[in-house]
């Protein structure tokens, strides 16, 4: 158990430009932190710096109270949880186990006890005596976990490590993780670029985008007020509408339609809107009209895809009712999400 | 496995006849004439020949000098291929650590594989050489009196280097590849499961390279019972007192030199029977065992 700090921590490649830079994050002891963010944008590589495997070229982590940047990974206390899972091919899922233990001087006796422990735990107790490669993806992965978790270190590293099974695979590991994690109560930075797999697992999210911290908080107030354009098109599935408008003494307005804002000053911003929080209306004066190109069935509910002024906007309506070819829409007015449109910066 | 069907039954053989009567000529052919020989025993001057069954084999494993040759053998086989693997497998964890610069050793080291074995042969007799040889001139001030035509473990240390020296290049190339197919992350699992790099290398890089080097060994045991005929040829001769006279080299010695053609074929069917059997292994084992 402990708390992991990074303070102004950056990255600079050998003979390459900056791979994440200025990055502060407190994490909680105990607390499931998520860090996602588009391929490229440094995730790993900050994981990695946590775990030891790449050099610290610039600031300073902290695992406890300890200053960790010259500390060799055996030595940080932590587990990490590769994407590849990274299982010794040539050892036994019982020698996969307790390699790390057997290294540290661990008593036979207290090997067989974590290593059994664990195989219950994760329930790969009649796989301990095969080969990794005699096993499934979904078996391979308790594995990889297993191994972590007989440390019973301070912190556990994931880095993607869901990426290689199918969808609904991925669902159910997803959730025994998070119940693995609530249960040990153990630190646990995980890496991702799932948005949905970020949402539910994350106790706090950091948005990262190239290399830079676009936002940290919990899932929904991300979801909820998105820091900047990138963000709000990031979290969320549909994603976000994002509308070119100008802001106009207290109005917005997006070619020949106009809506009403809460935010002085004029200029040309970023409008965000939700597609789940555009509703039908009648009779509206100031409806937003949107002209329907093709429509996806989901079940429950649709996706209308269509144009408003010129501009791509998506909306979720319910199944059950009838389109035309033209929709009248309004939301709230909280649901208006303004960015600059330049910097791509939250106004309201 | 694909299978192409083809039409004509004649065009398949058709196709395969060159590299069939090359097989043919240049293989089957010898290789039936030397057991055919290794039966027959020729007279001093070669007028008459005649069938002797087993003998010439009896006579071989009764000859001192035979018993000595697979002794010799036994001792430089093993000791180029420890020697050649073990410099390569450092040569090429040395590399897989580079980056950059890994490409320009990776050509240095391959370059000593293009040269002939012969030429490699008087290079190192050159190198070695007790009155002009740059070797025994610097040992010289270690106070090691270097001469490899009169002391038998001077000549093995030399035939060894000798013939080493160009099966690095190989053996490094097939551990660099054999290294490059380890996951990165194999590795660095390791390290956080408290591995240090001489741990890692024993625990996890080693037995993950076992089929390239079980592969290694048996195409280097193979290497020094024939390829080396031009090493020994242009720096020893097998000698002094035969402490350097290996198999493939006595069948030469006592077949050309010596014109003992039955013995000799007797020997060169014993090589190729080793031969046959250590592909064999290679074979069952590389297909069966060797994989994790
Ligand atoms: N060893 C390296 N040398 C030079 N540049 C690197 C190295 N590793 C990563 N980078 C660069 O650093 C940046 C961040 O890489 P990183 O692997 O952290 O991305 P990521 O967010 O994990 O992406 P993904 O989701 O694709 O795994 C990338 O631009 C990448 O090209
Ligand atoms: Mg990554």
């Amino acid at each position: 158990m402990a708390t992991i700090t990074l303070e102004n921590v950056g990255k600079t490649y050998p003979g390459g430009a900056a791979a994440v830079q200025g990055i502060n994050i407190a994490i909680q002891d105990g607390e499931f932190l998520v860090l996602v963010g588009p391929s490229g944008c440094g995730k790993s590589t900050l994981l990695r710096m946590v775990a030891g495997l790449e050099t610290i070229t610039e600031g300073t982590v902290r695992i406890g109270d300890r200053v960790v940047n010259q500390v060799e990974p055996a030595d940080r206390d932590i587990a990490m949880v590769f994407q590849n899972y990274a299982l010794y091919p040539h050892m036994s899922v019982r020698q996969n186990l307790a390699y790390g233990l057997k290294n540290r001087g661990t008593p036979a006796a207290e090997i067989t006890r974590r290593v059994d422990e664990a195989a219950d735990i994760l329930e790969i107790r009649p796989y301990l005596d095969r080969k990794p490669r005699a096993l499934s993806g979904g078996q391979r992965q308790r594995v990889a976990m297993g191994r972590a978790i007989v440390r019973e270190p301070a912190a556990f590293l994931f880095d993607e490590p869901l990426s290689n099974l199918d969808a609904k695979l991925r669902v159910t590991m997803r959730g025994e993780i998070r119940l693995l994690q609530r249960r040990l109560g153990t630190t646990s930075i995980y890496v991702t670029h799932d948005q949905m797999e970020a949402m539910t697992l994350a106790d706090r999210l950091v948005v990262l985008n190239g290399g830079r911290i676009e936002q940290i908080g919990a899932p929904l107030e991300v979801y909820r007020r998105p820091a900047s354009a990138f963000v709000a098109a990031f979290i969320g599935s549909p994603a976000m509408n994002l509308l070119n408008a100008t802001l106009d003494n207290g109005r917005l307005r997006i070619g020949s339609a106009s809506l009403p804002a809460d935010v002085a000053g004029s200029g040309a911003v970023t409008l965000g809107i939700r597609p789940e929080d555009l509703r039908r209306t009648a009779g509206r004066a100031d409806a937003l009209h949107m002209s329907v190109d093709y429509v996806e069935e989901l079940g429950a509910t649709r996706l209308v895809h269509g144009r408003l002024e010129g501009q791509k906007l998506v909306c979720t309506l319910s199944a059950d009712s009838t389109l035309g070819d033209m929709l009248a829409l309004e939301a709230d007015a909280g649901a208006l999400h303004l960015f600059d449109a330049g910097t791509g910066a939250r106004i309201n | 496995m694909k299978r192409t069907i083809f039409g004509n039954q004649l065009l398949p053989w058709l196709l395969l006849a060159p590299q069939l009567l090359i097989t043919a000529v240049f293989f089957l052919w010898p290789a039936g004439q030397a057991i055919w020989q290794s039966f027959l025993r020729e007279d001093a001057f070669g007028l008459k020949t005649s069938f002797v069954g087993l003998l010439n084999y009896r006579a071989l494993f009764n000859d001192g000098d035979y018993v000595n040759a697979l002794g010799v053998t036994l001792v430089f086989s093993v000791a180029v291929a420890a020697l050649s693997m073990g410099l390569a497998l450092l040569f090429a964890l040395a590399v897989d650590r580079m980056l950059k610069t890994a490409n320009m050793y990776t050509t240095l080291l391959v370059w000593p594989y293009a040269v002939a074995p012969a030429i490699a042969g008087i290079l190192w007799w050159f190198i070695f050489n007790p009155t002009i040889g740059i070797l025994p001139y610097l040992l010289d001030f270690v106070g090691y009196d270097w001469n490899h035509s009169l002391q038998s473990g001077d000549a093995m240390v030399l035939v060894v280097i000798a013939a080493s020296w160009k099966q690095v290049s190989y053996n490094f190339l097939f551990f660099v590849a054999g290294l490059q197919s380890i996951p990165q992350s194999l590795r660095e699992a390791a390290a956080i499961d408290g591995a240090g790099p001489v741990k890692r290398f024993f625990t996890i890089t080693f037995p993950l390279l076992t089929p390239t080097t079980f592969f290694l060994l048996v195409v280097n045991v193979v290497y020094t019972m024939f390829d080396t005929f031009g090493v020994i040829d242009a720096t020893t001769q097998g000698g002094p007192a035969q402490s350097t006279n290996i198999l493939v080299y006595k069948v030469f010695k006592d077949g050309f030199l010596g014109l003992n053609l039955g013995s000799s074929a007797a020997q060169s069917v014993i090589l190729m029977g080793i031969v046959i059997v250590l592909t064999i292994i290679q074979f069952r084992y590389i297909e069966r065992r060797v994989q994790y």
